[in-house]
Protein backbone atom coordinates (compact mmCIF):
# COMPACT_ATOMS: atom_id res chain seq x y z
CA UNK A 1 0.00 0.00 0.00
CA UNK A 2 2.36 2.33 0.72
CA UNK A 3 4.29 1.52 -2.29
CA UNK A 4 1.51 2.48 -4.49
CA UNK A 5 1.37 5.63 -2.65
CA UNK A 6 4.99 6.74 -2.85
CA UNK A 7 4.50 5.83 -6.67
CA UNK A 8 1.02 8.30 -6.95
CA UNK A 9 2.99 11.00 -5.05
CA UNK A 10 6.00 10.68 -7.42
CA UNK A 11 3.34 11.18 -10.22
CA UNK A 12 3.09 7.59 -11.84
CA UNK A 13 0.12 7.53 -13.80
CA UNK A 14 0.14 3.68 -13.27
CA UNK A 15 -0.15 3.94 -9.68
CA UNK A 16 -3.07 6.58 -10.26
CA UNK A 17 -5.13 4.33 -12.20
CA UNK A 18 -4.80 1.29 -9.93
CA UNK A 19 -5.78 3.39 -6.55
CA UNK A 20 -8.51 4.74 -8.81
CA UNK A 21 -10.21 1.40 -9.12
CA UNK A 22 -10.03 0.46 -5.33
CA UNK A 23 -11.26 3.87 -4.74
CA UNK A 24 -14.18 3.68 -7.36
CA UNK A 25 -15.23 0.33 -5.76
CA UNK A 26 -15.07 1.55 -2.07
CA UNK A 27 -13.17 -1.08 -0.63
CA UNK A 28 -11.68 -0.84 2.87
CA UNK A 29 -8.52 -0.69 0.93
CA UNK A 30 -9.91 2.21 -1.24
CA UNK A 31 -11.42 4.08 1.80
CA UNK A 32 -7.60 3.94 3.34
CA UNK A 33 -6.29 5.41 0.02
CA UNK A 34 -8.37 7.93 0.28
CA UNK A 35 -7.81 8.96 3.49
CA UNK A 36 -4.05 9.68 3.31
CA UNK A 37 -4.70 11.51 -0.04
CA UNK A 38 -7.80 13.32 0.79
CA UNK A 39 -5.20 16.27 2.48
CA UNK A 40 -3.58 17.04 -0.97
CA UNK A 41 -6.68 17.30 -2.31
CA UNK A 42 -8.54 20.85 -2.84
CA UNK A 43 -6.21 22.63 -5.46
CA UNK A 44 -8.18 21.28 -8.80
CA UNK A 45 -10.28 23.38 -10.48
CA UNK A 46 -13.33 20.81 -11.16
CA UNK A 47 -15.70 21.42 -14.02
CA UNK A 48 -18.60 19.52 -14.53
CA UNK A 49 -20.05 19.16 -17.99
CA UNK A 50 -23.51 18.41 -18.46
CA UNK A 51 -26.40 17.82 -20.88
CA UNK A 52 -28.69 15.66 -23.02
CA UNK A 53 -27.70 11.88 -24.20
CA UNK A 54 -26.20 13.34 -27.52
CA UNK A 55 -25.85 16.94 -26.90
CA UNK A 56 -22.22 16.81 -27.74
CA UNK A 57 -20.21 16.71 -23.74
CA UNK A 58 -17.63 14.25 -24.70
CA UNK A 59 -16.84 15.85 -27.77
CA UNK A 60 -16.77 19.55 -25.97
CA UNK A 61 -14.71 17.90 -23.33
CA UNK A 62 -12.00 16.47 -25.26
CA UNK A 63 -11.58 19.99 -27.45
CA UNK A 64 -11.74 21.92 -23.95
CA UNK A 65 -8.84 19.71 -22.98
CA UNK A 66 -7.01 19.91 -25.68
CA UNK A 67 -7.45 24.05 -25.66
CA UNK A 68 -6.01 23.51 -22.09
CA UNK A 69 -3.44 21.24 -23.27
CA UNK A 70 -1.92 24.50 -26.21
CA UNK A 71 -2.37 26.65 -22.88
CA UNK A 72 0.17 24.56 -20.71
CA UNK A 73 -2.15 23.03 -18.41
CA UNK A 74 -2.29 19.05 -17.80
CA UNK A 75 -6.08 17.41 -17.42
CA UNK A 76 -7.72 15.30 -16.03
CA UNK A 77 -11.17 13.78 -16.96
CA UNK A 78 -13.95 11.41 -15.64
CA UNK A 79 -16.16 10.87 -18.08
CA UNK A 80 -19.59 8.64 -16.45
CA UNK A 81 -21.50 6.66 -18.44
CA UNK A 82 -24.94 4.50 -17.36
CA UNK A 83 -24.86 1.03 -16.22
CA UNK A 84 -27.52 -1.38 -16.92
CA UNK A 85 -30.14 -1.44 -14.31
CA UNK A 86 -30.55 -4.97 -15.19
CA UNK A 87 -27.58 -6.65 -15.35
CA UNK A 88 -24.66 -3.93 -13.84
CA UNK A 89 -22.98 -4.03 -16.98
CA UNK A 90 -21.78 -0.83 -18.91
CA UNK A 91 -20.45 0.45 -22.51
CA UNK A 92 -18.25 2.96 -21.24
CA UNK A 93 -18.01 4.93 -24.90
CA UNK A 94 -16.60 8.69 -24.19
CA UNK A 95 -13.05 7.52 -25.33
CA UNK A 96 -13.87 7.38 -28.94
CA UNK A 97 -14.64 11.54 -29.10
CA UNK A 98 -10.77 12.01 -27.31
CA UNK A 99 -8.72 9.76 -29.86
CA UNK A 100 -6.60 13.01 -29.97
CA UNK A 101 -5.92 13.57 -26.31
CA UNK A 102 -4.74 9.13 -25.81
CA UNK A 103 -1.18 9.57 -26.53
CA UNK A 104 -0.71 13.06 -24.33
CA UNK A 105 1.45 12.11 -21.33
CA UNK A 106 -0.80 15.52 -19.91
CA UNK A 107 -4.00 14.30 -20.08
CA UNK A 108 -5.51 10.94 -18.11
CA UNK A 109 -9.22 9.88 -19.01
CA UNK A 110 -11.44 8.00 -17.00
CA UNK A 111 -14.31 6.33 -17.14
CA UNK A 112 -16.85 5.45 -14.49
CA UNK A 113 -20.20 3.39 -15.28
CA UNK A 114 -22.92 4.77 -12.62
CA UNK A 115 -23.47 1.56 -10.92
CA UNK A 116 -27.24 2.64 -9.70
CA UNK A 117 -26.47 6.18 -8.06
CA UNK A 118 -29.13 8.12 -9.57
CA UNK A 119 -28.10 12.04 -10.52
CA UNK A 120 -25.97 11.40 -13.11
CA UNK A 121 -23.08 10.45 -11.68
CA UNK A 122 -21.35 7.42 -9.73
CA UNK A 123 -21.59 5.98 -6.03
CA UNK A 124 -18.05 7.37 -5.28
CA UNK A 125 -17.83 9.89 -7.76
CA UNK A 126 -16.64 12.46 -5.17
CA UNK A 127 -14.11 9.87 -3.69
CA UNK A 128 -12.94 9.30 -7.65
CA UNK A 129 -12.61 13.80 -7.89
CA UNK A 130 -10.28 13.83 -4.66
CA UNK A 131 -7.92 11.30 -5.95
CA UNK A 132 -7.54 12.73 -9.53
CA UNK A 133 -7.19 16.22 -7.75
CA UNK A 134 -4.75 14.61 -5.23
CA UNK A 135 -2.10 13.75 -8.05
CA UNK A 136 -2.18 17.25 -8.90
CA UNK A 137 -4.49 18.21 -12.41
CA UNK A 138 -4.77 21.78 -12.07
CA UNK A 139 -8.21 21.03 -13.95
CA UNK A 140 -10.06 17.82 -13.33
CA UNK A 141 -13.42 17.46 -15.84
CA UNK A 142 -16.21 15.25 -14.83
CA UNK A 143 -18.87 14.28 -17.50
CA UNK A 144 -22.27 13.43 -16.43
CA UNK A 145 -24.35 10.84 -18.05
CA UNK A 146 -26.48 12.25 -20.77
CA UNK A 147 -29.03 14.20 -18.44
CA UNK A 148 -32.34 15.27 -18.40
CA UNK A 149 -34.09 17.35 -16.87
CA UNK A 150 -33.20 16.95 -12.96
CA UNK A 151 -29.71 15.29 -12.77
CA UNK A 152 -28.45 18.07 -10.58
CA UNK A 153 -25.87 16.33 -8.60
CA UNK A 154 -22.83 17.74 -10.73
CA UNK A 155 -23.52 21.42 -9.08
CA UNK A 156 -22.11 20.01 -5.91
CA UNK A 157 -19.00 17.67 -6.95
CA UNK A 158 -18.31 20.28 -9.64
CA UNK A 159 -16.54 24.18 -8.76
CA UNK A 160 -17.69 25.05 -11.85
CA UNK A 161 -21.24 23.27 -14.17
CA UNK A 162 -21.67 23.62 -17.87
CA UNK A 163 -24.99 22.67 -19.03
CA UNK A 164 -25.08 22.28 -22.75
CA UNK A 165 -27.83 22.46 -25.04
CA UNK A 166 -27.96 22.17 -28.56
CA UNK A 167 -30.61 23.70 -30.94
CA UNK A 168 -33.75 22.02 -32.08
CA UNK A 169 -34.10 20.27 -29.22
CA UNK A 170 -37.45 21.68 -27.54
CA UNK A 171 -39.32 24.73 -27.17
CA UNK A 172 -39.15 27.50 -24.73
CA UNK A 173 -41.25 25.97 -22.23
CA UNK A 174 -38.64 23.29 -21.46
CA UNK A 175 -36.26 25.50 -20.69
CA UNK A 176 -39.05 27.43 -18.18
CA UNK A 177 -39.39 24.31 -15.90
CA UNK A 178 -37.12 23.90 -12.89
CA UNK A 179 -34.51 22.12 -12.91
CA UNK A 180 -31.02 21.40 -14.13
CA UNK A 181 -30.71 24.83 -15.86
CA UNK A 182 -30.79 26.47 -12.60
CA UNK A 183 -27.67 24.51 -11.53
CA UNK A 184 -25.48 25.89 -14.84
CA UNK A 185 -22.71 28.70 -14.14
CA UNK A 186 -22.49 28.66 -17.77
CA UNK A 187 -24.65 28.11 -20.54
CA UNK A 188 -23.56 26.10 -24.04
CA UNK A 189 -25.19 26.27 -27.41
CA UNK A 190 -23.32 23.35 -28.57
CA UNK A 191 -23.86 22.20 -32.15
CA UNK A 192 -23.98 25.99 -32.91
CA UNK A 193 -23.70 25.79 -36.72
CA UNK A 194 -27.27 24.08 -37.00
CA UNK A 195 -30.44 25.81 -37.68
CA UNK A 196 -32.14 27.37 -34.75
CA UNK A 197 -29.10 28.05 -32.37
CA UNK A 198 -29.59 31.83 -32.43
CA UNK A 199 -32.81 31.58 -31.50
CA UNK A 200 -31.85 29.11 -28.25
CA UNK A 201 -29.78 31.68 -27.81
CA UNK A 202 -31.98 34.56 -27.37
CA UNK A 203 -34.41 32.08 -25.33
CA UNK A 204 -32.25 31.54 -22.76
CA UNK A 205 -31.16 34.69 -22.70
CA UNK A 206 -34.67 35.71 -22.05
CA UNK A 207 -35.04 32.89 -19.58
CA UNK A 208 -32.01 33.83 -17.61
CA UNK A 209 -32.65 37.43 -17.43
CA UNK A 210 -36.03 36.44 -15.56
CA UNK A 211 -33.95 34.52 -12.97
CA UNK A 212 -32.77 36.28 -10.11
CA UNK A 213 -28.69 37.56 -9.66
CA UNK A 214 -26.63 35.57 -7.82
CA UNK A 215 -23.90 38.86 -8.65
CA UNK A 216 -23.04 37.49 -11.66
CA UNK A 217 -24.32 37.52 -15.03
CA UNK A 218 -24.75 33.64 -16.60
CA UNK A 219 -22.58 33.71 -20.03
CA UNK A 220 -24.10 31.86 -23.06
CA UNK A 221 -21.48 30.65 -25.23
CA UNK A 222 -21.96 29.18 -28.53
CA UNK A 223 -19.23 26.11 -29.64
CA UNK A 224 -18.81 23.88 -32.55
CA UNK A 225 -17.06 21.20 -30.73
CA UNK A 226 -16.08 18.93 -33.43
CA UNK A 227 -14.48 21.85 -34.98
CA UNK A 228 -13.01 23.72 -31.82
CA UNK A 229 -15.30 26.73 -32.50
CA UNK A 230 -15.99 28.44 -29.66
CA UNK A 231 -13.65 26.86 -27.57
CA UNK A 232 -11.30 29.23 -26.57
CA UNK A 233 -13.76 31.77 -25.40
CA UNK A 234 -15.53 28.93 -23.38
CA UNK A 235 -11.67 28.23 -21.33
CA UNK A 236 -12.08 31.83 -20.95
CA UNK A 237 -15.32 31.53 -19.14
CA UNK A 238 -14.33 28.65 -17.15
CA UNK A 239 -11.49 30.42 -15.86
CA UNK A 240 -13.54 33.50 -14.98
CA UNK A 241 -16.15 31.88 -13.01
CA UNK A 242 -13.31 30.33 -10.90
CA UNK A 243 -11.68 33.86 -10.33
CA UNK A 244 -15.32 34.80 -9.59
CA UNK A 245 -15.48 32.01 -7.05
CA UNK A 246 -12.72 32.97 -5.65
CA UNK A 247 -13.36 36.85 -5.09
CA UNK A 248 -16.64 36.71 -3.80
CA UNK A 249 -15.99 34.58 -1.28
CA UNK A 250 -18.59 31.41 -2.95
CA UNK A 251 -15.99 29.31 -3.24
CA UNK A 252 -15.62 28.48 0.68
CA UNK A 253 -19.29 28.16 0.79
CA UNK A 254 -19.32 25.49 -1.95
CA UNK A 255 -16.97 23.72 -0.09
CA UNK A 256 -18.68 23.59 2.91
CA UNK A 257 -21.82 22.60 1.28
CA UNK A 258 -20.40 20.03 -0.90
CA UNK A 259 -18.23 18.75 2.30
CA UNK A 260 -21.96 18.88 4.64
CA UNK A 261 -23.14 17.21 1.73
CA UNK A 262 -21.05 14.05 1.29
CA UNK A 263 -20.50 13.72 4.98
CA UNK A 264 -24.47 13.30 5.43
CA UNK A 265 -24.55 10.74 2.32
CA UNK A 266 -21.93 8.78 3.47
CA UNK A 267 -23.75 8.41 7.12
CA UNK A 268 -26.66 7.33 5.04
CA UNK A 269 -24.84 4.78 3.51
CA UNK A 270 -23.03 3.87 6.38
CA UNK A 271 -26.63 3.33 8.00
CA UNK A 272 -28.40 1.31 5.55
CA UNK A 273 -25.72 -1.11 5.15
CA UNK A 274 -26.03 -1.74 8.84
CA UNK A 275 -29.75 -2.25 8.36
CA UNK A 276 -28.80 -4.33 5.65
CA UNK A 277 -26.31 -6.13 7.67
CA UNK A 278 -28.39 -6.51 10.84
CA UNK A 279 -31.09 -7.86 9.05
CA UNK A 280 -32.07 -11.26 7.61
CA UNK A 281 -32.84 -12.15 4.19
CA UNK A 282 -36.49 -13.54 5.31
CA UNK A 283 -37.16 -10.32 8.03
CA UNK A 284 -36.89 -8.05 4.50
CA UNK A 285 -38.90 -10.64 2.37
CA UNK A 286 -41.40 -10.40 5.10
CA UNK A 287 -41.76 -6.92 5.35
CA UNK A 288 -41.62 -6.68 1.41
CA UNK A 289 -44.25 -8.67 0.85
CA UNK A 290 -46.48 -7.43 3.14
CA UNK A 291 -45.57 -4.17 1.50
CA UNK A 292 -46.42 -5.61 -1.80
CA UNK A 293 -49.48 -6.87 -0.62
CA UNK A 294 -50.84 -3.27 0.70
CA UNK A 295 -50.85 -5.18 4.20
CA UNK A 296 -48.32 -2.54 5.05
CA UNK A 297 -47.37 0.86 3.95
CA UNK A 298 -43.83 1.31 2.88
CA UNK A 299 -42.89 3.95 6.26
CA UNK A 300 -44.47 1.58 7.93
CA UNK A 301 -42.05 -1.28 6.96
CA UNK A 302 -39.10 0.98 6.86
CA UNK A 303 -39.51 1.54 10.85
CA UNK A 304 -39.57 -1.64 11.44
CA UNK A 305 -36.86 -2.68 9.74
CA UNK A 306 -34.80 -0.25 11.50
CA UNK A 307 -35.89 -1.03 14.51
CA UNK A 308 -34.97 -4.35 14.17
CA UNK A 309 -31.73 -3.78 13.75
CA UNK A 310 -31.71 -1.66 16.92
CA UNK A 311 -30.29 1.56 15.57
CA UNK A 312 -32.96 3.20 17.10
CA UNK B 1 -24.21 12.02 -4.10
CA UNK B 2 -27.64 10.54 -3.93
CA UNK B 3 -27.58 6.91 -4.71
CA UNK B 4 -30.36 4.50 -5.34
CA UNK B 5 -30.56 2.03 -1.74
CA UNK B 6 -29.23 -1.14 -3.53
CA UNK B 7 -26.04 0.66 -5.75
CA UNK B 8 -23.71 -2.01 -7.10
CA UNK B 9 -20.65 -1.62 -5.22
CA UNK B 10 -18.06 -3.51 -5.49
CA UNK B 11 -15.69 -5.38 -7.71
CA UNK B 12 -17.01 -5.50 -11.61
CA UNK B 13 -14.68 -6.62 -14.40
CA UNK B 14 -13.36 -3.89 -16.68
CA UNK B 15 -12.77 -5.22 -20.63
CA UNK B 16 -11.53 -2.95 -22.94
CA UNK B 17 -12.41 -3.85 -26.54
CA UNK B 18 -10.37 -2.59 -29.09
CA UNK B 19 -10.34 -2.55 -33.22
CA UNK B 20 -6.34 -2.05 -34.01
CA UNK B 21 -5.16 -1.54 -37.29
CA UNK B 22 -7.30 0.34 -40.61
CA UNK B 23 -10.22 -1.83 -41.35
CA UNK B 24 -12.92 -0.04 -40.23
CA UNK B 25 -15.80 -2.76 -39.71
CA UNK B 26 -16.81 -2.95 -35.73
CA UNK B 27 -19.70 -5.01 -36.32
CA UNK B 28 -18.35 -7.75 -34.26
CA UNK B 29 -16.55 -5.69 -31.48
CA UNK B 30 -19.57 -4.22 -31.18
CA UNK B 31 -21.25 -7.53 -31.19
CA UNK B 32 -18.83 -8.52 -28.14
CA UNK B 33 -18.65 -5.16 -26.19
CA UNK B 34 -22.65 -5.58 -25.84
CA UNK B 35 -22.63 -9.44 -24.49
CA UNK B 36 -19.94 -8.55 -22.15
CA UNK B 37 -22.30 -5.65 -20.91
CA UNK B 38 -25.46 -8.40 -21.13
CA UNK B 39 -22.87 -10.19 -18.53
CA UNK B 40 -22.28 -7.71 -16.05
CA UNK B 41 -18.90 -6.41 -17.47
CA UNK B 42 -17.91 -3.08 -17.64
CA UNK B 43 -16.77 -2.18 -21.33
CA UNK B 44 -14.45 0.29 -22.53
CA UNK B 45 -14.94 0.86 -26.05
CA UNK B 46 -12.42 3.05 -28.00
CA UNK B 47 -13.60 2.55 -31.73
CA UNK B 48 -11.92 1.44 -34.36
CA UNK B 49 -8.25 2.68 -36.13
CA UNK B 50 -6.49 2.51 -33.04
CA UNK B 51 -2.37 2.56 -33.16
CA UNK B 52 -0.78 -0.48 -30.50
CA UNK B 53 0.36 2.71 -28.19
CA UNK B 54 -3.13 3.54 -28.12
CA UNK B 55 -4.66 0.53 -27.13
CA UNK B 56 -2.01 0.17 -24.08
CA UNK B 57 -2.61 3.58 -23.10
CA UNK B 58 -6.15 3.10 -22.65
CA UNK B 59 -6.02 0.08 -21.02
CA UNK B 60 -3.54 1.63 -18.37
CA UNK B 61 -5.75 4.52 -18.07
CA UNK B 62 -9.10 2.43 -17.08
CA UNK B 63 -6.79 -0.06 -14.77
CA UNK B 64 -8.69 -2.99 -16.88
CA UNK B 65 -8.84 -6.69 -16.12
CA UNK B 66 -8.76 -7.67 -19.80
CA UNK B 67 -7.85 -6.45 -23.12
CA UNK B 68 -9.99 -8.04 -26.34
CA UNK B 69 -9.12 -6.97 -30.03
CA UNK B 70 -11.07 -7.66 -32.76
CA UNK B 71 -9.06 -7.47 -36.02
CA UNK B 72 -10.48 -8.54 -40.07
CA UNK B 73 -7.55 -7.00 -41.57
CA UNK B 74 -5.24 -9.98 -41.59
CA UNK B 75 -2.74 -8.05 -39.94
CA UNK B 76 -2.66 -9.66 -36.61
CA UNK B 77 0.50 -11.09 -36.20
CA UNK B 78 2.52 -7.98 -37.50
CA UNK B 79 0.26 -5.80 -35.01
CA UNK B 80 -0.47 -8.49 -31.95
CA UNK B 81 2.86 -8.47 -30.90
CA UNK B 82 3.50 -4.55 -30.52
CA UNK B 83 0.34 -4.02 -28.24
CA UNK B 84 1.45 -6.54 -26.36
CA UNK B 85 4.82 -5.29 -25.98
CA UNK B 86 3.20 -2.11 -25.38
CA UNK B 87 1.03 -2.95 -22.40
CA UNK B 88 4.15 -4.66 -20.74
CA UNK B 89 6.28 -1.96 -21.02
CA UNK B 90 3.85 0.22 -19.63
CA UNK B 91 3.60 -2.93 -16.55
CA UNK B 92 0.20 -4.72 -17.71
CA UNK B 93 1.59 -7.83 -17.39
CA UNK B 94 -0.87 -9.70 -15.80
CA UNK B 95 -4.10 -8.58 -18.27
CA UNK B 96 -6.02 -11.29 -19.96
CA UNK B 97 -5.81 -11.40 -23.70
CA UNK B 98 -8.08 -12.52 -26.62
CA UNK B 99 -9.02 -11.50 -29.62
CA UNK B 100 -10.83 -12.52 -32.19
CA UNK B 101 -11.88 -12.05 -36.04
CA UNK B 102 -10.61 -13.27 -39.16
CA UNK B 103 -7.32 -15.24 -37.84
CA UNK B 104 -6.21 -18.30 -39.30
CA UNK B 105 -5.86 -21.50 -37.32
CA UNK B 106 -2.34 -21.87 -38.53
CA UNK B 107 -1.82 -18.67 -36.35
CA UNK B 108 -3.15 -19.99 -33.07
CA UNK B 109 -0.01 -21.23 -31.74
CA UNK B 110 1.87 -17.79 -32.01
CA UNK B 111 -0.56 -16.17 -30.60
CA UNK B 112 -0.47 -18.12 -27.86
CA UNK B 113 2.93 -17.68 -27.20
CA UNK B 114 2.52 -13.93 -27.73
CA UNK B 115 0.16 -14.49 -24.50
CA UNK B 116 -3.04 -14.27 -26.04
CA UNK B 117 -5.55 -16.70 -23.91
CA UNK B 118 -8.27 -17.94 -26.44
CA UNK B 119 -9.46 -16.85 -30.43
CA UNK B 120 -12.85 -16.31 -31.06
CA UNK B 121 -13.85 -17.08 -35.19
CA UNK B 122 -17.07 -16.72 -36.91
CA UNK B 123 -19.47 -18.37 -35.40
CA UNK B 124 -18.64 -18.39 -31.71
CA UNK B 125 -21.18 -17.80 -29.56
CA UNK B 126 -21.22 -15.00 -27.21
CA UNK B 127 -22.08 -16.66 -24.12
CA UNK B 128 -18.72 -18.37 -24.37
CA UNK B 129 -16.94 -15.32 -24.83
CA UNK B 130 -18.72 -13.74 -21.72
CA UNK B 131 -17.97 -17.26 -19.73
CA UNK B 132 -14.21 -17.22 -20.78
CA UNK B 133 -13.74 -13.46 -19.37
CA UNK B 134 -15.26 -15.00 -16.34
CA UNK B 135 -13.47 -18.02 -15.42
CA UNK B 136 -10.48 -16.25 -16.72
CA UNK B 137 -10.24 -12.60 -15.68
CA UNK B 138 -9.73 -11.59 -11.76
CA UNK B 139 -11.20 -8.02 -11.12
CA UNK B 140 -9.88 -5.95 -8.24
Amino acid sequence: MTDLIERFLAGERRALSRILTRVENGTPEGREYLRQLYPRSGRAHTIGVTGGAGSGKSSLTGSLAAELRRRGHEVGVIAVDPSSPFTQGAILGDRIRMQDLVLDPGVFVRSMASRGALGGLAPTIDDVVAVMDAFGFPYVFIETVGAGQDEVEIAGTALTTVLVNNPGTGDDIQALKAGIIEIADILVVNKADRPGADVLVSQLRALLSLAPSEGRDVPILSTVATTGDGVPELVDAIDEHRAWLDSSGELDKHRRQEARHQVLSVAQRILLERVRRETSEDALAELVAQVAGRGLDPHTAAEQLVEQGELV
Amino acid sequence: MTASPETTAGQKIRVLIAKPGLDGHDRGAKIVARALRDGGCEVIYTGIRQTPQMIAEAALQEDVDVVGLSILSGAHLELFPRIVEELRSRGLDDVLLFCGGIIPEEDTDALEAMGFSAIFRPGTNTRDIVSFVYDNASSE
